[in-house]
């Protein structure tokens, strides 16, 4: 399994999430500098967690236009998998990856700490070592990380199976409609979430809820 | 020619900035606020002079980078 990840000016997760796909997949990622024009070839593409442009304009906005990004957007479509974690999340809903957007958090508040998270779907390259309707232990640290999107579009997700993470037991740490902490687009190729499974993988993390996660892209 | 362009939250899209500015001012005594929504104002200087064509050109910023129309509403005016 070939990875790379795509490192942005402002990000600050590229190493925890480089560190996770090695330890776990076996081999170092390739790492991908935002004003390259074509990926190498590779099974996956990962962009990391961070405050990429410092959150100027919109959390994610202009990462989402960097020349990079219409390699990936074009791939991405002929089945190239993407998982975007974090600021990775907002990047590529900004991009037009994945529909709705990341606003501010309900309560205005940065937060950083442990969420319980349940697999809706676990027929997707990121889940598929895990049961439906496992509950992991995650972290989560972003301000704004409030899943938003139309009526329609909701429907649409809930209806073709397409909330991959929800926040459970009560622990939406940021409003988001109807907990969704994360989701795939239609052809099942892009997977975008706001916790950080990266932190969650070895016994130095306190739990490794989330090694599974990393586990299922070797099966996939 | 400048541009310049205002962007606002949709209707029905929370606004917990907004919110907490409503408290603020409620805290300062400012009474009948019945209700803030934050936005965000751009000024462009452009090379163009011709005003159709300006405005074309903004339009294609707003809509490419300048607003998220998933969650925002944009208006152009040109000077």
């Amino acid at each position: 399994m070939k990875s790379a990840v795509v490192i942005f000016p402002g990000l600050n997760r590229d190493s925890d999430m480089m560190m996770a796909l090695e330890g776990v997949t076996g081999s170092r990622p390739v790492s991908v500098w935002h004003t390259e024009t074509e990926l190498p070839k590779v099974d996956l593409v990962v962009i990391p967690g961070g405050f990429s442009y410092g959150d100027y304009l919109r959390c994610g906005a202009i990462a989402a236009r960097s020349p990079i990004m219409s390699d990936i957007r074009a791939k991405a479509l002929k089945g190239l998998k993407v998982l975007g974690v974090c600021n990775g999340f907002q990047i590529i809903t900004e991009a037009g990856l994945l529909p709705g957007a990341l606003v501010r958090n309900a309560q205005l508040r940065f937060v950083c700490r442990q969420v319980k998270l349940r697999v809706e779907n676990n027929q997707t390259f990121f889940t598929k070592n895990l049961a439906k309707g496992a509950v992991v232990s995650c972290p989560v640290a972003h301000g704004e990380g409030n899943y938003i999107c139309d009526a329609e579009t909701l429907k649409r997700l809930e209806g073709e199976n397409r909330v991959v993470f929800r926040y459970a037991d009560n622990t939406n740490p940021n409003g988001a409609m109807n907990d969704i902490a994360g989701i795939i687009n239609e052809q099942g190729t892009v997977i975008g979430m706001m916790p950080h499974p990266e932190n969650m993988i070895e016994p130095l993390h306190g739990r490794a809820d989330c090694r599974p996660l990393f586990e299922s892209l070797l099966a996939a | 020619m400048k541009a310049r362009v205002k962007v606002t939250l949709k209707n029905g899209v929370l606004d917990p900035q907004g919110k907490a500015i409503e408290g603020a001012l409620g805290h300062l005594g400012f009474g009948g606020v019945a209700g803030v929504r934050q936005g965000k104002y751009f000024e462009i200087e452009l090379a163009e002079t011709d005003k159709a064509k300006a405005r074309d050109q903004v339009k294609a910023m707003c809509e490419k980078l300048i607003a998220n129309t998933v969650i925002e509403n944009y208006e152009i005016e040109l000077a």
